[in-house]
């Protein structure tokens, strides 16, 4: 069974058609890479799956339970599902380590002393230890995407949804936050990213995923989408984006 | 190379001392000027003898000065218990007005009525009818005292007007936030509680320092309902040496009040723009 499935999925802002029946699968431990032009639906689809914005059509199942029925109740389903964003979305008024003990609190239940070695342990996983109690201002870009990731890693979500999230940073501080994810990949962690990092994406993902007008055109393994793509569409992006 | 930093200045910085001093030099003769102005045609006015006397008079100035102090302990009273009163009940009237769940609708009319009509009455207004009418129903003592239903009458205008500045905040903090927020499966209250609000309190505190001036001097009002604050206080001098200093003696215990505060809600405004940039 896939970690994760979508099917048919549509999304719609008033008349504007986001997601035009978008179908994905997702199997335990792969990442999976979405690369399209900007606008092309693939952070819209992200929070979709996050349950961010409520879908008009399709279902979305993980372990084959459909979480996209109307109605349902998003908060169990989102500690499931961790996400990090573009631009970081840390909480200004809490430490590093605040940050990412709220949820945990807040959702599992745990005391702060319960939850403090764990966390800790994670901090110094991404080697952040030692900027555990700096606010996010005082954090460089890489620090403070790092900081997002232990953030929703603190929830011990099932899937992780990355939206372009080297795309805010300094192109020196890129490589700091690509590492984490190959860390993770290397654990096992299911990934859906959205990126406009095509190197990377080519070397580090089981699929890429060309989308264009909110609909998927191509996918498959990185070289084949890279080398060898079969529509015009994916073809003039690639050349454009590889350039 | 050795001798321009044994002098200690670039050409720049020498320019610049230069400029330095020149505005120093026109900015005090300016204010001389003005001031010595001021000093010999103000009392060359033909009423100015007058003036001085019923508006700037020592002896009465000292004479009024202590209890007029003392008077200012009923304002400063009324404000300590009015204030939180209106912190609490402005930060509810702002939740009430962005409650999304249908089952609280009438709790957001409330908050939408309730901000209407208090910031469009004037607050003279309000006290009156708050503080002449609610006694009028025949409350037994103490709950006819007008300075319950003067607080109340200041209590219920200032709500509005802070309930709004603390909506204000609240759609401040960016959209993002929320989605990072709910996306670690927090429920919408615990988004607002942990979140939202530090954030949208934080944001908005130079602005609630503006409030609070605004209330200590908007207490003397009450002085129209009946409690001898520093304002009725003065009249009551007034009428008794024939003499307006006492005012004058009022109103300078407001500026020292007032001024500092003033200074700091200031202070606190240009560091968050400073922040902000």
């Amino acid at each position: 069974m896939p970690k994760l499935k979508l099917n048919n999925v549509v999304k719609r802002f008033g008349e504007n058609t986001v997601c035009s029946g978008v179908n994905l699968v997702v199997d335990q431990g792969q990442m999976v890479c979405l690369i399209g032009a900007s606008g092309a639906g693939k952070s819209t689809l992200l929070r979709c799956i996050n349950l961010l914005e409520p879908i008009e059509d399709g279902e979305i199942f993980i372990d084959g339970e459909d979480i996209s029925i109307p109605g349902r109740n998003p908060q169990d389903v989102r500690a499931r599902i961790g996400m990090v964003f573009q631009n970081f979305n840390l909480f200004p008024h809490m430490t590093a380590l605040e940050n990412a003990m709220l949820a945990p609190r807040r959702v599992r239940k745990l005391s702060k002393s319960q939850l403090q070695p764990e966390i800790e342990n994670l901090f110094e996983r991404f080697e952040l230890a030692d900027r555990m109690h700096n606010y996010p201002d005082q954090l460089s870009g890489g620090q403070q995407q790092r900081v997002a990731i232990v953030r929703a890693l603190a929830m011990k979500p099932e899937v992780m949804l990355f939206d372009e999230i080297t795309s805010a940073l300094d192109p020196q501080l890129v490589g700091e936050v690509l590492d984490v994810l190959l860390q993770l990949k290397s654990q096992g962690m299911t990934m859906v990213l959205a990126t406009h990092e095509m190197q990377f994406a080519r070397q580090a993902a089981d699929k890429v995923c060309f989308l264009k007008n909110g609909k998927i055109i191509e996918e498959g393994p990185p070289d084949q989408i890279f080398e060898a793509p079969k529509q015009v569409e994916t073809q003039n992006f690639l050349a454009r984006a590889l350039k | 190379m050795n001798n321009t930093k044994a002098a200690g200045q670039t050409r720049r910085e020498k320019y610049e001392q230069h400029q330095r001093r020149r505005s120093m030099l026109i900015a005090a003769t300016s204010t001389v000027l003005v001031l010595a102005a001021l000093m010999i045609f103000v009392p060359m006015a033909p009423g100015w003898e007058k003036v001085q006397k019923s508006f700037f008079n020592a002896a009465v100035l000292t004479k009024t000065f202590p209890k007029l102090l003392d008077a200012f302990l009923v304002n400063v009273m009324i404000f300590v218990w009015s204030a939180p009163a209106i912190a609490i009940l402005g930060l509810f009237i702002a939740l009430a007005r962005n409650a999304k769940s249908p089952a609280l609708f009438p709790l957001r009319i409330f908050g939408a009525t309730f901000t209407d009509v208090f910031r469009g009455v004037p607050v003279i207004l309000t006290v009156y009818l708050i503080g002449f009418g609610i006694p009028g129903l025949g409350l037994p003592r103490p709950w006819n005292s007008p300075f319950i239903w003067g607080s109340l009458a200041l209590v219920l205008t200032y709500s509005a007007y802070v309930a709004e500045i603390f909506r204000s905040g609240i759609d401040s903090v960016h959209p993002s936030q929320r989605s990072a927020a709910l996306s670690l499966g927090l429920t919408e209250l615990q988004v607002l509680r942990d979140v939202v609000l530090p954030q949208a309190i934080r944001n908005v505190v130079p602005s609630q320092m503006n409030m609070l001036i605004a209330l200590q001097k908007d207490v003397s009002l009450l002085s129209f309902i009946g409690p001898v604050e520093i304002f009725r206080q003065a009249g009551v001098f007034k009428s008794l040496f024939a003499n307006f200093t006492p005012y004058v003696g009022a109103a300078i215990i407001f500026l020292i009040v007032t001024i500092p505060a003033t200074r700091y809600a200031d202070y606190l405004m240009a560091r968050q723009m400073r922040e902000r940039r």
